[in-house]
């Protein structure tokens, strides 16, 4: 028999100001087994949690029941003000007449007696709880960052900066992600490589992060603390150990007309490269869909220069498997396609420009030498038309609903630049409004129109078309004027909407991590816990989880790597115990808890069973890893023969409950 | 007022346009061909529609301006389709107008044999209810 305890929260008016917690207390305290039932205004204060303690001293109480707001808020503090009082945590229930009662009921009556059944439910299921122990787990001390970008770069910095191992998945043959293609950088207009390549080469540097580069996650399995990943090595027909980075190969190649990606296709590159003079890892790869020797098996040009013998066309991907405690996300973002915005003819005119390609066209490494040229007949544009918004802030069959959030700010570099550079072009930016909120941006911004007399017209945008004469007609409104505007530009540039990369979603999938309908990363938080996804051990680091610039990128980075570091910091992590069991007895082997668990956690083990005659029989039957169950209980649910049960809400304790709501 | 509101969601009614989803960047008046000849523009007829100030557009001679080519449906971010607001305005003109001119009894009176089967269409449209 149970001594239970029952304390009826006020929650100040939020409870009491609908629910008379008196006469609940009064009524509570009639129910079997309820040896004491008390109101009290705050119990999660320290005087409300000491008359808990109190009472289980007191009384010998082996069961508290707290009718309060829900578990989600105080569970936890009521949890641990028990096990001080020496009664195990998992013996305490909360019924929620708050959230469940007080804050959508008006009537005092009927708010009354729903708190009583609420509160007389969580009597019945304490009747039946039975002391938990959580296990624990060990943390391996190793984080892996998925993405190489700025934000993975940074996240891996600060990690090993505490003293734990990093490894980089980095799909793309070098690290730096889009950072790499910007020319200068709001709002301090400082040159992105001169910012960014120190930290690369850091990258390459510390011996506590490895980089695997041309590199992606094929699977994952475990959980926080142990998680097991296997790595994609994709086949670069080079060896990174030998490659010296000389760039020999990437001269003789004969085959020169491949689309070069770093430069957003503007020029061309061999079929073997580096990306760029920084890369980090400097190490050349062969594009497989190019090069003549994979391809027919004739040339060998690039194993013939290589004095490092580097060049191995036989090689091969290679899997690799590495145990982490932690994962951080990084995946980054990428420009929308603009090519379905028919209005605005970018499939139809070279001088129709994304605002990524107007950043290799400044950019000293691009295709122009950073000479800003018209891309159709290399001559300098007099006339630059702007349009900000470009698939961002639409409907969802229109382009993305949400704002892009940079490019109003990447704008007005842009439009700033091109009149410091050439002050004879004039530049027109068509906006629906300029967002400049963060620090030191608003005043960026303004300089552009006054010093630098750019012109913003406050209007969209309806047609550009071609003309015969290799202008450009931008037909547009200015909403301030109310008239229709036609301007005829040299060059056009559209300020694309972002959006995550196409990766993102399978990667989500395999990290059991949960995403918005707009393919971001959820945080599992949107205030409170702004770096980490709501699935344990896995953090999120830049753009993947939302659009964001440099400053806010770098930020975030580093409060992940925090998160990491708080992780690693510790040598076991206490598991929840309220996770899944099979009766063996019961259970017969049919697997269909296997294929409902979301966290893969059910195995089947082959047992040896004496049956009533006393003869041995093998049999298959379920087996849960209580580190890796999350306690959804979807199994419970699904077992056809009632074999699966979860501790701490066991079928008979849910029964229980349903019993005293329904008395 | 209560006019106001009732010509207002009658248009509304019968464009099926959504003008509250207007976020007001003229993008619908930056592509209309037809906007020198129009005293107020496809965004204009949207905000004031959703203001419920339709006095000043029914009365207007830019309902008759618009050529339905649906340049603005196809091209609002938002999916506000100004060209149905415009077409709602320019029937609710038109009806109006048999309010206060026409009934539908004095009709037949007004057809003779050579009337085209075209044209009684149109007076049966504009002059119905
Ligand atoms: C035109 C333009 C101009 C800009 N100008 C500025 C500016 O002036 N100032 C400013 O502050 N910001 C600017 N930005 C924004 C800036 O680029 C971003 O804030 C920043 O790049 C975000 O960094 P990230 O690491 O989150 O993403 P990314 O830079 O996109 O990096 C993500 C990395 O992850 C890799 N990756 C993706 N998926 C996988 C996978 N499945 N497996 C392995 N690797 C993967 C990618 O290859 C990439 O290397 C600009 C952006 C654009 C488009
Ligand atoms: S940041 Fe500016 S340009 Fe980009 S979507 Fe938002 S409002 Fe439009
Ligand atoms: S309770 Fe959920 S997580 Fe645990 S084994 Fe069952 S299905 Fe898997
Ligand atoms: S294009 Fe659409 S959203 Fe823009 S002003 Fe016109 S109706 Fe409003
Ligand atoms: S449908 Fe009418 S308002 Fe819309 S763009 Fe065409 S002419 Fe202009």
């Amino acid at each position: 028999m149970q001594r239970i305890g029952v304390f009826v929260c006020h929650c100040g008016t939020n409870i009491a100001g609908t629910v008379d917690v008196k006469a609940v207390a009064e009524a509570l305290g009639r129910e079997p087994s309820v040896v004491t039932s008390v109101d009290y205004q705050y119990m999660c204060s320290e005087s409300g949690q000491n008359l808990i303690k109190d009472a289980i001293r007191d009384y010998k109480l082996t069961g508290v029941v707290v009718c309060s707001c829900s578990p989600r808020m105080h569970e936890n503090t009521f949890r641990k003000a028990a096990a001080a009082a020496g009664l195990n945590p998992y013996m305490v229930e909360i019924a929620n007449i708050r959230e469940q009662c007080s804050w959508i009921h008006k009537d005092v009556a009927e708010a009354t007696e729903k708190a009583i059944i609420l509160g007389r439910a969580a009597i019945a299921k304490v009747q039946l709880n039975a002391p938990l122990v959580a296990g624990e787990s060990p943390v391996i001390k190793r984080a892996l960052v998925i993405g190489g970008g700025i934000a993975g770069i940074q996240t891996a910095l600060d990690i090993a900066d505490a003293g734990f191992e990093v490894d980089i998945v980095e799909k793309q043959p070098t690290i730096g992600g889009k950072m790499t293609q910007l020319d200068k950088t709001f709002p301090t207009l400082d040159c992105a490589a001169c910012i960014l390549t120190p930290k690369m080469v850091e990258c390459a540097q510390n011996e506590l992060i490895n980089i695997y580069s041309y590199s992606e996650v094929d699977a994952v399995s475990g959980f926080v603390g142990n998680f097991s990943v296997k790595i994609r090595k994709k086949a670069r027909y080079v060896d990174e150990t030998k490659c010296t980075g000389c760039g020999l190969c990437t001269e003789k190649c004969p085959q020169k007309k491949v689309p070069n990606e770093f430069n957003l296709g503007m020029d061309n590159r061999r079929a073997v490269y580096i990306p760029f003079a920084q890369a980090v890892p400097k190490v050349a790869t062969i594009d497989a869909d190019y090069c003549t020797m994979l391809k027919t098996g004739k040339c060998g040009v690039c194993s013939k220069v290589c004095t490092a013998g580097a060049i191995n066309y036989k090689q091969t991907d290679e899997i690799v498997e590495r145990q982490y405690g932690a994962i951080v996300v990084a995946t980054g973002f990428n420009p929308i396609k603009v090519d379905k915005y028919d209005e605005y003819a970018y499939g139809q005119s070279k001088d129709v420009i994304t605002s990524l390609e107007f950043e290799r066209l400044t950019n000293a490494a691009g295709p122009t030498s950073g000479k800003l040229l018209r891309p159709s007949d290399g001559k300098h544009p007099h006339k630059i038309v702007f349009i900000q918004c470009v698939g961002s802030r639409c409907t969802p069959e229109k382009g993305k609903s949400y704002c892009s959030k940079i490019c109003c700010m990447y704008t007005a570099k842009h439009a700033m630049l091109t009149r410091e550079k050439y002050p004879d072009t004039e530049v027109y930016v068509f906006y629906i409004d300029v967002r400049t909120p963060g620090k030191n941006f608003d005043e960026f911004y303004r300089r552009a129109t006054e010093e630098y007399g750019v012109h913003y017209i406050k209007g969209m945008v309806g047609k550009v078309s071609p003309k015969a004469d290799g202008t450009l007609e931008v037909q547009a409104s200015d909403l301030i004027m109310n008239e229709q505007l036609r301007i005829d530009a040299d060059l056009v540039v559209l300020a694309a909407a972002i959006e995550p990369d196409k990766s993102a979603r399978p990667l989500a999938t395999m990290l059991t991590a949960s995403m918005d309908t707009n393919d971001f990363f959820t945080e599992a938080h949107p205030k409170l816990r702004p770096v980490e996804s709501p699935t344990a051990g896995i953090f999120l680091s830049g753009a993947c989880q939302g659009p964001k610039d440099i400053p806010e990128t770098v930020s975030q980075a580093g409060a992940a790597a925090a998160k990491v570091i708080g992780l690693l910091a510790k040598n076991k992590l206490t598991c929840n115990p309220c996770v899944a069991h099979s009766d063996e007895l019961l259970c017969n082997g049919c697997s269909q808890c296997a294929n409902v668990c979301p966290y893969g956690a059910i195995t089947y083990i082959e047992k040896e069973f004496v049956m009533p005659d006393r003869s041995k029989k093998i049999r298959r039957v379920a087996s849960v890893n209580p580190a890796v169950c999350q306690g959804c209980g979807a199994c419970t649910v699904t077992c056809p023969s009632g074999a699966m049960d979860l501790h701490g809400f066991s079928n008979r304790q849910i029964m229980a409950e349903v019993d005293a709501i329904c008395k | 007022m209560e006019n106001k509101t009732g010509m207002k969601e009658q248009i509304l009614r019968m464009s099926g346009a959504a003008v509250q989803k207007c976020m007001r960047c003229g993008k619908c008046s930056g592509t209309c061909p037809s906007y020198d000849e129009m005293e107020y523009h496809p965004h204009e007829f949207v905000y004031m529609v959703e203001k419920g100030d339709v006095e000043k557009l029914l009365k207007s001679e830019s309902v008759y301006k618009c050529l339905t080519c649906f340049a603005c449906v196809e091209r609002c971010p938002r999916g506000v389709e100004p060209a149905k607001v415009i077409e709602a305005v320019r029937l609710e003109a038109i009806r109006e107008q048999g309010r206060n001119h026409l009934k539908p009894d004095q009709i037949p009176e007004l057809l003779d044999e050579e009337t085209p089967g075209q044209l009684l269409m149109m007076a049966l449209r504009k002059y119905a209810k």
